[in-house]
């Protein structure tokens, strides 16, 4: 089974201006790209060789120099430069409406996960209950349809490889479909600007082979056997906690979890709590009820996405932080 | 004793008589004054930005300040410079002189623009200072609902702001349909005069959206009143139709008038009438007309009807035709001329290049399948700085080239300004060229940290904006010099036609000795042998 999480590089991967192509609605996207491309470079080089042609024999030499022709219009020259470029521009726009048609339709027997968003990270929710956070797991060649929405406010799903994207909204659900065709992890990215931990919004697409993919449904539930703090360490990854906390002091966009047990904690309207295992515990499923003095209000519940051996996990792990 | 002659600058003196001026000329450089400083801030917020993404990791700033700095260079660029940048400063001081008229139509509407101009900036400015605003300059909802940065200042100066620009165009309006001088029949007006018309039948009728759109967010805000709140049932995706029903006729607020400098660039400096004149003039109006109805463009994956998404996509293409078909008429223009290579026209050759790349890269954000793929990543930062860096300020920093001899009755360097010329080209490519790559290979937008395969490209951009920095601080100086110690300008040093050349440089403040009877086209070049 392939466990490296290694995610495919967009820069070194696919040609010089896109990412390595995975999945059915590549081809239209960049073969349309490449089109207009070279047209807009053969366009571009004309443009500079009749410019570059007119400055050279044309260069005033004399101050009182005239033009020498006084050309006004050319009935026929015009058409020439506006109708083919019409025809051109119709090209491409059905083109691009072909693909994007494809891309609008998901096919029937498609497998649907749900994918939540929040600030700042991405949840899936799986047709056998499980729920995972900036993990989404796929069988290879499966047509996979997404069904979107959000807690907060807007967010975009979006994964290069792919070719593509669709806003997640709070007040309805969007749908995205794929089918990815080479086993391998892909990049996410949130494209709707959604605050300050917005460019840490990522995720991952991991395709699998079919007996990869079972072995992987199989292995889902596996955390059991973990000691708890390992199983709170992995958590603290898998749950996205490490786009806001960190474990060695530094400051993110919460505070760092290190040396926090059992330590004294202020809190906002001045008093200051025990950072003990009721209060971490309330700091996870209810984070709204006592804010840390120099941070906002902006963590997301997690009560309901972890259960209780996940809490107590976590806890210990931070509980190993001193 | 040689004196200076009397002109508008030096007729009347003190700083009243420039606070309550009536002289279109003298607000046209007040607002010039203020547009520069506006550009200014906006770049200087620019640099502070790309400084940051010189590597992934935090910098000077934390991600929060990162925000606030990219939705403060947005807000300033487009609401403080660069909508009112070449109507309110060149189109204010030139369009009574080209028209042969002593003034706008409205002095008293002039100048209360310039004021609530001034005001609205002061509501911006303030906002900074009070927990700038954090939501990206397009204010989308519900983040902007939610978040606790000063929305409401701002969008309150952009409101005024657009009151501005309203009046600016009412008056501009009624000024081309009453105040012709005798002869000056439609099409003898110069074309810098048809894209001011087309721009200001846009600001009349998009800004009163935009303000009701900004109204309605600060109401949600305040009262909750459940339009766009997805929280009381509203829709958030309502708000972007609205933003970008007045927005994106507002990006041709911003490149007809640039549209029409060029007009005036080519033709002087070729000495040859423009090629296709009524073609040119037309598409202007076309264009402002397209322009509204394809807002749509911007909401391809926001989950609209696919066939509202299919219309967009094809009015889209409609609105470019008109735009390459001007950048080939400015080029058949060139046929044949007496083509002199001042500043001017290093800018006019700047716009033509970087106009096109522009306008390539917008031919494949129109073309739905591909738009998904390239929407809010740096493909289309990259596509609009084209468009409005390249287009727009290229001709209008070209204009003021154009005009300053005019404006200030000064010369500048030629030297000095090939030389910043020279350095905000590569400037300009390195930083925004790179960005094409970046947005295509799946850079989002408005990232405050980035993975680290992208470091290299996002380095070479930095690179880039300080070259450009030194090409516009070298213009400051150039032109600031030129204001001390510049060479006296003669009444018309580039040989062109259109009436503000007929007339003394700087014009006196009734711009004529007598009104000028007009006899002829804005580029009958070929007359004057005979003359
Ligand atoms: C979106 C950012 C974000 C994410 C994701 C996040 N937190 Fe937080 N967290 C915060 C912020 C901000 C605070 C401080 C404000 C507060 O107390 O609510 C905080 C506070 C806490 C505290 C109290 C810390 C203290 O110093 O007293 C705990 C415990 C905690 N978070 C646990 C978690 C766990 C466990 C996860 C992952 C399952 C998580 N957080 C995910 C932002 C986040
Ligand atoms: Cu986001
Ligand atoms: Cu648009």
């Amino acid at each position: 089974m392939d466990t490296s999480l290694k995610i495919e590089s967009l820069m070194q991967k696919g040609t010089a201006f896109f990412p390595g192509a995975v999945g059915p609605f590549a081809d239209n996207a960049d073969s349309l790209f490449y089109f207009i491309f070279w047209g807009s470079v053969i366009i571009f080089v004309g443009i500079t060789l009749f410019v570059g042609y007119f400055l050279l024999a044309y260069r005033r030499k004399k101050d009182s120099q005239l033009a020498t022709g006084q050309m006004t219009h050319n009935t026929l020259l015009e058409l020439s430069w506006t109708v083919p470029p019409t025809i051109l521009v119709l090209i491409v726009f059905i083109w691009g409406f072909k693909g994007y048609l494809h891309m609008a339709v998901p096919p029937l027997d498609a497998q649907e996960i749900h994918v939540n968003a929040k600030k700042w990270f991405w949840e899936f929710g799986y047709p056998n209950g499980n729920k995972a956070i900036g993990e989404l797991v796929v069988p290879i060649n499966t047509p996979i349809t997404l069904i979107m929405s959000s807690d907060d406010v807007i967010h975009s799903f979006f994964v290069p490889n792919f070719r593509i994207k669709r806003d997640v909204l709070p007040n309805r659900y969007t749908k995205l479909w794929f089918e990815a065709d080479k086993v391998g992890n892909y990049q996410v990215f949130c494209t709707e600007y959604c605050g300050t931990g917005h460019s840490a919004m990522s995720a991952i697409v991991r395709v699998l082979s079919a007996e990869d993919y079972k072995a992987w449904l199989a292995d889902a539930n596996s955390g059991d056997e973990l000691p708890l703090d390992k199983l709170g360490e992995k958590l603290y990854t898998a749950k996205a906690c490490v786009t806001c906390h960190s474990t060695d002091g530094s400051v993110r966009v919460g505070p760092s979890w290190k040396g926090i047990f059992d330590a004294n904690r202020p809190i906002k309207g001045g008093s200051t709590v025990k950072g003990d295992e009721n209060y971490l515990r309330e700091s996870i499923v209810n984070p709204g009820a006592k804010v840390v003095v120099g941070f906002e209000n902006i963590m997301p519940t997690y009560a309901g996405s972890l259960n209780d051996r996940e809490i107590s996990a976590l806890i210990a792990y931070i509980k190993t932080l001193q | 004793m040689s004196q200076v002659p009397l002109n508008y600058l030096n007729a009347t003196k003190g700083l009243k008589s420039w606070l309550f001026t009536l002289d279109h000329k003298r607000i046209g450089i007040m607002y010039l004054m203020f547009i520069a400083i506006s550009f200014g801030l906006g770049g200087f917020f620019a640099l502070a930005l790309r400084l940051e993404l010189l590597n992934p990791k935090e910098l000077l700033f934390t991600a929060k300040q990162y925000n606030q700095l990219f939705t403060l260079h947005g807000a300033v660029m487009v609401f403080l410079f660069i909508v009112p940048s070449i109507p309110a400063s060149l189109g204010n001081f030139l369009l009574p002189l080209q028209l042969g008229a002593k003034d706008v139509a409205f002095p008293r509407l002039n100048l209360a623009s310039l004021y609530i101009y001034v005001f609205g900036g002061l509501f911006c400015v303030y906002s900074m200072f009070s927990g700038a605003v954090d939501t990206g300059w397009t204010f989308y909802t519900p983040y902007s609902i939610d978040t606790s940065t000063s929305v409401i200042s701002m969008t309150l100066g952009a409101f005024i702001l657009g009151f501005s620009s309203i009046l600016t165009g009412v008056n501009f309006i009624v000024t081309i349909h009453k105040m012709r001088a005798p002869g000056m029949t439609w099409f003898r007006m110069p074309l810098m005069v048809w894209s001011l018309y087309a721009t200001a039948i846009i600001q009349v009728l998009a800004t009163p959206v935009l303000a009701i759109t900004l109204l309605l967010l600060i109401l949600e805000r305040t009262m909750g009143i459940g339009i766009f709140n997805p929280a009381l049932g509203g829709d958030p995706v309502l708000f972007q139709h609205f933003f970008w029903f007045y927005s994106h006729p507002a990006v041709y607020i911003m490149i007809l008038p640039a549209m029409g400098v060029i007009s005036e660039l080519v033709t002087a400096f070729c000495r040859k009438n423009i090629f296709g004149y009524k073609l040119v003039a037309f598409s202007s109006l076309a264009i402002a007309i397209i322009s509204f109805f394809v807002w749509g463009h911007h909401l391809f994956v926001s989950g609209q009807s696919d066939y509202a998404a299919m219309i967009f996509s094809l009015l889209t293409y409609l609105v470019a035709i008109p735009s390459a078909v001007k950048v080939f008429n400015w080029i058949a223009t060139m046929y044949r001329g007496s083509i002199q290579i001042k500043a001017p026209f290093l800018y006019f050759l700047a716009f033509l290049f970087l106009f096109s790349i522009g306008g390539f890269t917008g031919i494949m954000l129109g073309a739905l399948s591909l738009d998904v793929h390239l929407h809010d990543t740096y493909f289309v930062v990259a596509h609009f700085h084209y468009v409005m860096m390249g287009g727009t300020v290229m001709a209008f920093i070209g204009g003021l080239h154009y005009w300053w001899p005019k404006m200030f009755g000064r010369m500048y360097s030629e030297f000095w300004a090939f030389i910043a010329w020279a350095f905000v080209m590569v400037g300009f490519n390195m930083v925004f060229f790179t960005q094409f790559i970046l947005g295509a290979k799946g850079m989002p937008r408005r990232y405050y940290s980035y993975l680290d395969q992208f470091q290299p490209l996002h380095a070479f951009s930095t690179f880039g904006s300080w070259v450009m920095a030194v090409g516009f601080i070298l213009m400051a100086f150039y032109l600031m010099d030129s204001l001390l110690n510049g060479k006296k300008a003669p009444d018309n040093p580039w040989g062109a036609l259109t009436l503000e050349w007929q007339t003394q440089s700087p014009p006196l403040t009734e711009n004529f000795i007598e009104t000028p009877v007009v006899t002829r086209g804005p580029y009958d070049f070929g007359q004057e042998k005979r003359s």
